[in-house]
């Protein structure tokens, strides 16, 4: 189980409040796709993803970023529980996706430094070492499933 | 991996918008690495590690100066950082994972300090550049 101090529930909390789910969701997605281009592997259906400029304009990108950053969400409600909330997607992510969730690491670097751009300075230290702890613990639950 | 020639365009125009903010740069981006990974603290127990200690300024300030070598002499980051490959190889022996951790709290320094300047091309030009001086620095390992 892991243990989140009174300070850190806040600093998630707080920064998630001003988060633009869509938005940043998109950014996110967008930047691993650009940043890690053999994640590219797992969105073959997407269209065009030939280029930077074609990723981030690319709908499918945008409409999926917002999907995976609102899953993100659940985490920030349920932080005493990741396990279990992310019970079902673990399965899914292995059994039907086959996404090695090395991703999931990925993923999270790419989100912290998506944030880190938009608040510029107030992301402290000790708010990006709470969200990179965070985003660990996410990676890490919905790898928990894996067999 | 390779730096393509737009890689090496985009990280020397990162470096040439930091200007003389790159120790500043190093110093904060130990700061979040110590904060973030505190792990990486045992590599320095002979350091006030505190944020802001003038010890990881300095030291930040060394790591921020390797980095501008680095991009300076993009085409041959090897020869450039030679010697301190063989420091890291036969004296400090820093494990390989930990560069990426540094790695990853000097874009959050760039994005932080400049968020229009990294572009996601420049970001993923940036993240290549740094992992290419980690492979040069943890060449000689073995």
């Amino acid at each position: 189980m892991v243990h989140w101090s009174a300070e850190e529930k806040q600093l998630i909390a707080s920064l998630w409040g001003k988060v633009n789910v869509e938005e940043c969701g998109a950014e996110a997605l967008g930047r691993l796709l650009i940043v890690y281009p053999w994640t590219q592997r797992f969105f073959a259906n997407f269209g065009n993803l030939s280029s930077p400029t074609a990723i981030i304009g690319n709908p499918k990108v945008r409409a999926h970023g917002k999907k995976v950053l609102t899953s993100f969400g659940e985490a920030v409600k349920n932080l005493e529980n990741l396990k279990a909330t992310y019970s079902k997607l673990s399965e899914l992510h292995c059994e039907k996706l086959h996404v090695d969730p090395e991703n999931f690491r990925l993923l999270g670097d790419i989100l912290i430094i998506v944030l880190a751009a938009h608040f510029t300075k107030d992301f402290t230290p000790a708010c990006q070492a709470t969200w990179q702890k965070l985003v660990g613990v996410v990676a890490h639950a919905l790898a928990y499933k894996y067999h | 991996m390779v730096l393509s020639g737009n890689d090496k365009t985009n990280v020397k125009g990162v470096f040439s918008k930091i200007g003389g903010h790159a120790e500043e740069y190093g110093a904060e981006a130990l700061d979040r690495m110590f904060a973030t990974y505190p792990q990486t603290k045992t590599y320095f127990p002979h350091f006030d590690v505190s944020p802001g200690s003038a010890q990881v300024k300095a030291h930040g300030k060394k790591v921020a100066s390797a980095l501008v070598e680095a991009a300076n002499h993009i085409d041959d980051i090897a020869t450039a950082l030679s010697k301190l490959s063989d420091l890291h190889a036969q004296k400090l022996r820093v494990d390989p994972v930990n560069f990426k951790l540094l790695g990853q709290c000097f874009l959050v320094v760039v994005a932080i300090h400049n968020p229009s300047v990294l572009t996601p091309e420049v970001h993923a030009s940036l993240d290549k550049f740094l992992c290419a001086v980690a492979s040069v620095l943890t060449a000689k390992y073995r």
